[in-house]
This record gives C-alpha cells, sequence and structure tokens, in this order.
C-alpha cells in the first residue's frame, strides 16, 4: 500500500466509522433522552450516570472491558460465532460498538436537554389537538428539539473522529479495517514519519475547528429563527 | 340532561386539595371563576384528561371519559380542546401550519368548522404566512383559539385566555370571542379571575374557592345575590338582557328597553333590535325615595327592595328588583338607616354608569 493510499484509506474508514456511529447513536439515543428527559423514575438517574461514565473513564478501562466483551468469550464472540466469525474485537463491527458507548454521552445529552427545554406544554396541546403521543413526539417533540439534534450529532461525530484509546483497544491497527486516523497518526509519530504525521494533525485540528464553528454558527442560527 | 359535562374528582397534593363534583351546560358558555390557587385551571385539565393521576368521574354526552373503575380516556381521544394562558404556539411552524394542525388530525367526517370560515371569524387571514415570533399577543391567542376550534371539538376549555394580554389587547379580542361563542354552538368552559370578562359572555357561572365548587348557576341570577363571596368584591354588579330601542345621534346614547324600563348607555350605535347585555356595578347605583328631576344621572328606574345585606366594611348591599330584573346598589349603612331600608320598600335606582355589552 502506498503512503498516501494508507493516509486516505484512514481517512475514509475514520468517516465510515463516525458517520455509522451518529447514525446508530441518534437511534438509540433519542429514546434513551427522551426517557431520560421525561420518566420521573428513580432509576433514571442510574441510567444517566451510566450514560454519562464514558466522560470521565479511561478510554483504556472502557477498552479493556470492551475487549473482553467482545473477545471470543464474551458475548460479542457468541454473536460473531452465529455469522461465522470468533470475535467481534478486531473488527470495524467492533468498532462502531465501541465507538457507541464511548460517544453516547456527547449525543444523549444534548438532545435530553432539548427535550427538557420543551416542557410540558407543547405536547399537551397537541394531546387536545388529536395528536396521539407517537404523532405529538415525531411532529411536535423532534422539531422543537432540533437544535438538540444537530449539536448532538455533530459532537457524536467529531468525538467519534478523535477517539484514540478504545480504538487501540479493540481495534488494534489493521489497515483498511480498524486503523483510524487517530491510530494512524500514532504509528506515524512512533516510526518518525514526521510529515505525515503533521499532515493528518493538521487536518484533524482543522476539521475539528470547522465542525464546531459550524455548530455555534447553526445554533446561533436557529437560536435566532426560534425567538 | 344527558346532554352535558359532569365530573367528580378527589385530589390531594401537598397542601392543595381539589375536591369539587358538578356539571357543565353542554350548550353554554360556562365562567368558571375564583381567586387564584382555587383550582380552576386544575379542574380543567382534569376535564382534558391532562392530569391522568387525579381520581374521579367525567361524563360526557353519555360518554364515560373517567371512572373510579380505571377507565380513562387519554386526551387525544376526548376531542376537547384547550386554550391555555399563554397561547403556547408551535414555535416551529407558521400560523398556518398552528392552525391546520388539529384540522389535519381530524377525520373529514368529523369537520364541523371550515379553515376559512374560523380565520375570517377571527381575523387571521393576513397572518397566516407569518411565523410565530412576529405575532402580538392578541395575535397568538387568536391563533391558539383558532387552531382549537378547527379540531373540530365537542367541547372547548379556555384557561384565562386573555389574562395575559394588556387592556388594548383584551379590548381587541373580545369581540372575537363573542362572534366565535355566538356563531359555533360549542359548549365553552371559561376561566378567569376576572368578573367583568366573564360578564360579557358567560351564561352560566360556577364558583371556586380553596379547591372547592361553591355554587353554579346561571349567571344573572348568582351575580345578584348577596350571600356569595363575588358580592363582597369591588366590581360586584348585576347584569340586566335588554334590546337596543333607538339611538340619540346627537347625544351618542343607546336607549335599551328592558323589563324594568329604559335605560341610556353611552356609545356608539349598537343598531336597533340588537339583543344587548347591561353590566351595572353596585358602586354605581345610588337610592332615592323620590324622583330626582335635576339630577346629572339619566338613568332612575322604580324599584323595590327586595333584600339587605351589611358588608363588614360600612357599606350596605342592597338587592332591588325591577321589572323582572334583579339590580344591586352599594350604599352606606349610615344611608341604610336614614333611608329606613328594608325588603319590599320603594326606591329610586339612579344609575350613574351602563357598562354595555353587545
Amino acid at each position: 500500500m502506498s503512503e498516501s493510499e494508507e493516509i486516505w484509506s484512514a481517512v475514509r474508514l475514520t468517516l465510515a466509522l463516525a458517520s455509522v456511529t451518529t447514525l446508530v447513536l441518534l437511534v438509540i439515543g433519542t429514546p434513551i433522552a427522551w426517557w431520560l428527559a421525561r420518566s420521573r423514575s428513580l432509576y433514571k438517574e442510574v441510567v444517566a450516570t451510566l450514560v454519562a461514565l464514558p466522560l470521565v473513564l479511561p478510554p483504556t478501562v472502557l477498552g479493556f472491558y470492551l475487549l473482553v466483551a467482545l473477545g471470543p468469550n464474551g458475548p460479542g464472540g457468541w454473536i460473531a460465532e452465529l455469522f461465522g466469525g470468533r470475535t467481534l474485537a478486531f473488527s470495524f463491527t467492533g468498532l462502531v460498538i465501541g465507538s457507541v458507548l464511548y460517544s453516547m454521552p456527547f449525543v444523549v445529552q444534548p438532545i435530553r436537554n432539548a427535550f427538557e427545554a420543551l416542557g410540558e406544554r407543547p405536547l399537551e396541546v397537541a394531546a387536545t389537538l388529536r395528536a396521539t403521543p407517537w404523532d405529538a413526539f415525531w411532529s411536535v417533540a423532534v422539531p422543537l428539539a432540533r437544535p438538540g439534534f444537530l449539536t448532538g450529532a455533530v459532537l457524536g461525530f467529531a468525538h467519534t473522529v478523535g477517539e484514540f484509546g478504545v480504538v487501540l483497544m479493540i481495534g488494534g491497527n489493521i489497515p483498511g479495517e480498524t486503523r483510524v486516523l487517530s491510530v494512524a497518526i500514532f504509528d506515524y509519530v512512533e516510526s518518525l514519519q514526521w510529515s505525515q504525521a503533521h499532515l493528518l494533525a493538521a487536518g484533524m485540528l482543522l476539521f475539528s475547528f470547522v465542525v464546531i464553528l459550524t455548530m455555534y454558527l447553526l445554533e446561533r442560527r436557529f437560536g435566532r429563527s426560534r425567538w | 340532561m344527558s346532554d352535558e359535562l359532569q365530573f367528580r374528582f378527589v385530589h390531594r397534593r401537598g397542601l392543595f386539595s381539589l375536591e369539587v363534583e358538578g356539571r357543565f351546560g353542554a350548550n353554554a358558555v360556562n365562567g368558571l371563576y375564583g381567586p387564584s390557587g382555587s383550582g380552576k385551571t386544575t379542574l380543567l385539565r382534569c376535564l382534558a384528561g391532562l392530569e391522568p393521576q387525579v381520581r374521579g368521574e367525567v361524563r360526557f354526552n353519555g360518554d364515560v371519559w373517567q371512572d373510579e373503575a380505571g377507565c380513562f380516556v387519554p386526551p387525544h381521544r376526548r376531542q376537547v380542546a384547550m386554550v391555555f394562558q399563554q397561547g403556547a404556539l408551535f414555535a416551529h411552524l407558521d400560523v398556518r401550519g398552528n392552525l391546520e394542525y388539529g384540522l389535519k388530525r381530524t377525520p373529514v367526517a368529523e369537520r364541523r368548522l371550515g379553515f376559512d370560515e374560523v380565520v375570517d371569524a377571527l381575523g387571521l387571514g393576513h397572518l397566516l404566512a407569518r411565523g410565530t415570533p412576529r405575532l402580538s399577543g392578541g395575535e397568538v391567542q387568536r391563533v391558539a383559539i383558532g387552531r382549537a376550534l378547527l379540531a373540530s371539538p365537542r367541547l372547548l376549555l379556555l384557561d384565562e385566555p386573555v389574562a395575559a394580554l394588556d387592556r388594548r389587547s383584551k379590548q381587541e379580542i373580545f369581540p372575537y370571542l363573542r362572534e366565535l361563542f355566538r356563531a359555533f354552538h360549542l359548549p365553552v368552559v371559561y376561566v378567569t379571575h376576572d368578573m367583568q370578562e366573564l360578564s360579557r359572555f358567560a351564561s352560566r357561572l360556577t364558583l371556586m374557592e380553596a379547591g372547592k365548587i361553591i355554587v353554579q348557576g346561571e349567571i344573572h341570577e348568582l351575580l345578584a345575590r348577596l350571600d356569595l363571596p363575588i358580592a363582597g368584591e369591588e366590581s360586584a354588579g348585576a347584569l340586566i338582557d335588554g334590546e337596543v330601542a333607538g339611538y340619540d345621534s346627537r347625544y351618542l346614547l343607546n336607549e335599551i328597553r328592558f323589563s324594568g324600563g329604559v335605560l341610556w348607555a353611552a356609545g356608539e350605535d349598537r343598531g336597533k333590535g340588537t339583543q344587548v347585555r347591561l353590566r351595572i356595578r353596585a358602586r354605581d347605583v345610588s337610592l332615592a325615595l323620590h324622583r330626582s328631576e335635576d339630577s346629572s344621572v339619566q338613568n332612575i328606574v322604580a324599584a323595590e327592595v327586595a333584600a339587605l345585606a351589611r358588608l363588614a366594611n360600612g357599606r350596605t348591599l342592597v338587592r332591588l328588583v325591577v321589572g323582572d330584573t334583579a339590580l344591586l346598589s352599594r350604599i352606606t349603612w349610615r344611608a341604610q338607616d336614614e333611608l329606613r331600608l328594608e325588603p319590599g320598600k320603594r326606591v329610586f335606582a339612579e344609575i350613574k354608569s351602563v357598562a354595555l355589552h353587545v
């Protein structure tokens, strides 16, 4: 594999991982955020804590447990067997699972905040206008929480792109399969290929800057149009 | 008597308790009046089905919406529309989108009001494409009311729909409300803590205090009673129904004929034959034993004292009978004694000011 191809393969893989992770997170994070925003259950704070754990846990700790879980003797291994594999570790699927857990707080929290900011009123109004709860969720809650979804998606995507520790623990370094940008940079530095490391690092820096700036600008626009 | 709303709720939460039982007329504007914190809004929310934890019973036109056996029809299946104090328009939709929200969810066979009909009645035509942040307070409430009507509800609940508006916006919205109650035959429960507002529209009145219903009845009757808390209020007064008999364009006075004679009410020409409602505050009515010939007071009617109630503050509230309607007058204890007022005594009521509600 040529050098530039190596780099591009890492970029492609990173973008694919971040996209899939963000999509999965929007699908499973939304009901979690909804429940956290509206439930009065005592377990709510326990679940909220579990979701927030990756914020404080060293990625290596999460990575270690994931490695065990995804490995041949964990549930991940059993699932892999159904599809003729031996383990989910060191695979793209494994990376997605790890990233989903690792980036979950970044997606769930903004969406939860947006749902909480809605209050009961718009949903009550919808109910008195014949909307079923399911209908009201899609026609009122989701559109009104749009800024929260946007923030969550951007943060989830960006955080997955920047992930390193978990990937290293459960993905290793297989080019084209698990070798994402952050790992590639680490490799280049280790093998003293400074120019490639510079290129990727600067690219990441620029990318992160643009992403966050875009988010702030969009938030400002949404903020204005709403009031 | 099946054509009405019957309810009973018992609820305790901290210091607040709600213990009510009553009924609302099906073809009437039912005023629900009481001080803040008396449970009016909670009762309304219970009727809409927004307080599922409150135990009780609700029946509407023979349908059971809630009972003690565990039946609970969720709000979206009750066909009850509710207008909240702050309008609560959907911020992500423009005026048209808000208006159409309930309409779209109403099966065509159940639609009783047309989009254009409601838009015209509420004067919303020029606002349809506008975003909700660019509406005035009065416009917000009109859109909220239109949105509720377009869901073709079987019952309309209004929770202080104009309380958040300034005086001018209120004056602006009242004609629309009046027109709406007249045009769209629909049972309405109208919550407010402003009797002035209620006396414009309501035909029946429910008084609440501290989570309980004190009394329910016909509004003219209740407003003329001396034994209710509203009698002691500064704005206490009676309602008189009448008909415009003519207009004096020189002095800008409407001639109103009612069962006890004629009253003159200042203002623009309301049109001969128009049914009107007059609100006459007790403090604007003074009493005399003889008809005064040289008074600035234009409205003087012969009346008979029906009952008296001494209020705590040196005032006496007098109920008078004029024709077949009642009038309230508030005078001082001394005036009561000097005129030797007692039930059956014939007097002349001098009415200083007449508020005319069409």
